[in-house]
């Protein structure tokens, strides 16, 4: 059990917008910042493009956390985006605390292109974080899991 | 009411300024009593009733109606009206088309209540103040309005018409409710308590969709329930996940637009209290980015198509409802 606990590796899918977010992660990279590596990116023309369903779905698939991130409100590359992103992922949020999904699975966190540094420590952040909960029991589906 | 509604609808029909009604129609017991379009004072003077059953909400119907040639009365109680003004606001219901008349209501019951409250052979049901009449045919008995309503007539939002062409009887006011009580309840317990709670509620849904049907906000011809390629068109979950995501995304998707008409608790065969979410939303909309009910204001832009700069980051989840 004991060894279970310390050997938990969280799945972490992380949305990130193409202009900004993306760019961030790319530029750790190119920096040779670490994060680990169980942070799966999946790109993402805008912040707003993520609909409720995509992270309803990564958790079915085996996320144990969903981070979204986004070019820095007012820095969207369609102007308003991640307005709307913020105000549907607030809502949405909130509706899983009401469900009592554990909150801190999911996250929003806006990374702009020059933030390579503050990309590589959100997810270290996010990762320890979602390692402390341990395994997404709440919302996942069995007929995904290995 | 009744024999007025019938009068007027008559008087329409007869000089032509409406081509049908839409009402509600008698079934085989008083409390049968189903949404139903006449086209004739026969038909009208056959079956239409108006009593304490008619809980139905007729604006939905308005889509298919307001299509027709001519124009189509309907009667809308208050909390329509509000469900008809959004449909308006939608772009979903033609106007010219619509004839409305704002009629008033007490609250309504249905039969499993009723029957669930020990009462058999019943003939009519009449609601004054705090006391519930139903006439059944061992005589007349009483109840208490409280046990024989539902929660959404208990905590009416409001008796005030939001739109209407004429209206029979008195206009109400917006009420002050307490419809958000269960819902900070619910706040108040730890995600534990939280997810226990709609674990026993939700794991009963058996994906008949009735609540995504009758529901006036839900009038999209393309669901994505009913899209295979989606992955949750199943008509049975298969899986607990299946049951919160069929949850989520419905209340999701009226979010900012659901009027609390209440329709998708009472239509739930499996008594789901469906409302306890979209009052979740209504409430956090209300809270984060000011008061708003759909349905109020039709020039009002709809909170989820709408923005300010400084609207609160999602991580403003973290710090408040909830124990933890
Ligand atoms: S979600 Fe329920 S309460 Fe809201 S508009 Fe639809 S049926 Fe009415
Ligand atoms: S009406 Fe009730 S049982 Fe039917 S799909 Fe909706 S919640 Fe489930
Ligand atoms: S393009 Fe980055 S958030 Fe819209």
């Amino acid at each position: 059990m004991q060894n279970e606990m310390t050997t938990f590796k969280p799945k972490i899918v992380a949305f990130c917008c193409n202009w900004c977010s993306y760019a961030g992660a790319d530029l750790a990279g190119t920096n040779r910042l670490t994060y680990p590596a169980d942070v799966k990116i999946i790109r993402v023309p805008c912040s707003c493009r993520v609909n409720p369903m995509f992270i309803l779905r990564a958790f079915q698939r085996g996320a144990d956390g969903v981070i979204i991130c986004g070019c820095h409100p007012g820095d969207c590359h369609y102007t308003t985006g991640n307005y709307y992103a913020r105000r549907r992922m607030t809502l949405l949020f909130s509706m899983l605390d009401f469900l009592g999904i554990e909150k801190e699975r999911t996250r929003v966190e806006w990374v702009s292109a020059a933030e390579g540094a503050k990309f590589a420590a959100t997810m270290n952040d996010f990762v320890a974080t979602v390692t402390k909960l341990g395994e997404n029991k709440r919302l996942e589906d069995l007929r995904c899991k290995k | 009411m009744q024999e007025m509604m019938i009068a007027k609808a008559r008087e329409l029909l007869k000089s032509g300024a409406v081509q049908r009604v839409l009402g509600w129609k008698a079934g085989e017991f008083a409390y049968d009593v189903e949404p139903a379009v006449f086209e004739s004072a026969q038909e009208l003077e056959k079956s239409f009733v108006y009593n304490d059953f008619c809980g139905s909400n007729l604006s939905k119907y308005l889509i298919a109606q307001s299509r027709k040639e001519g124009k189509t009365l309907v009667f809308l109680k208050p909390c329509d009206t509000y469900s008809f003004s959004q449909l308006l606001a939608e772009h979903r219901i033609v106007r010219e088309n619509v004839y409305a008349i704002g009629i008033p209501c007490q609250g309504k019951t249905d039969g499993e209540t009723l029957k669930g409250k020990g009462f058999t052979g019943i003939l009519s049901a009449q609601c004054e103040g705090d006391t519930f009449t139903v006439h059944t045919l061992y005589g007349d008995k009483t109840a208490a309005r409280a046990d024989v309503l539902p929660e959404r007539c208990l905590n009416c939002k409001s008796k005030k018409h939001m739109i209407y062409d004429e209206l029979l009887g008195e206009d109400g006011e917006v009420l002050d409710s307490h419809r958000f009580d269960m819902v900070e309840k619910l706040e108040k317990m730890t995600p534990d308590e939280r997810f226990a709670f709609w674990r026993g509620e939700l794991s009963r849904c058996i994906r008949c969709n009735a609540c995504r049907n009758v529901c006036p906000a839900c009038t999209c011809e393309k669901c994505v329930f009913d899209n295979d390629a989606s992955g949750i068109a199943q008509k049975a979950a298969a899986d607990s996940f299946e049951e919160n995501m069929f949850h989520i995304i419905r209340a999701f998707h009226v979010a900012g637009r659901c009027t609390d008409c209440g329709e998708c608790s009472r239509v739930c065969p499996q008594n789901i209290p469906l409302h306890l979410l979209n009052r979740k939303f209504i409430k956090d909309i209300n809270e984060l980015y000011g008061a708003y009910q759909a349905g109020e204001d039709p020039d009002a832009k709809s909170p989820l198509t709408d923005y300010t700069m400084n609207d609160a980051e999602p991580g403003i989840v973290y710090h408040r409802g909830g124990n933890q």
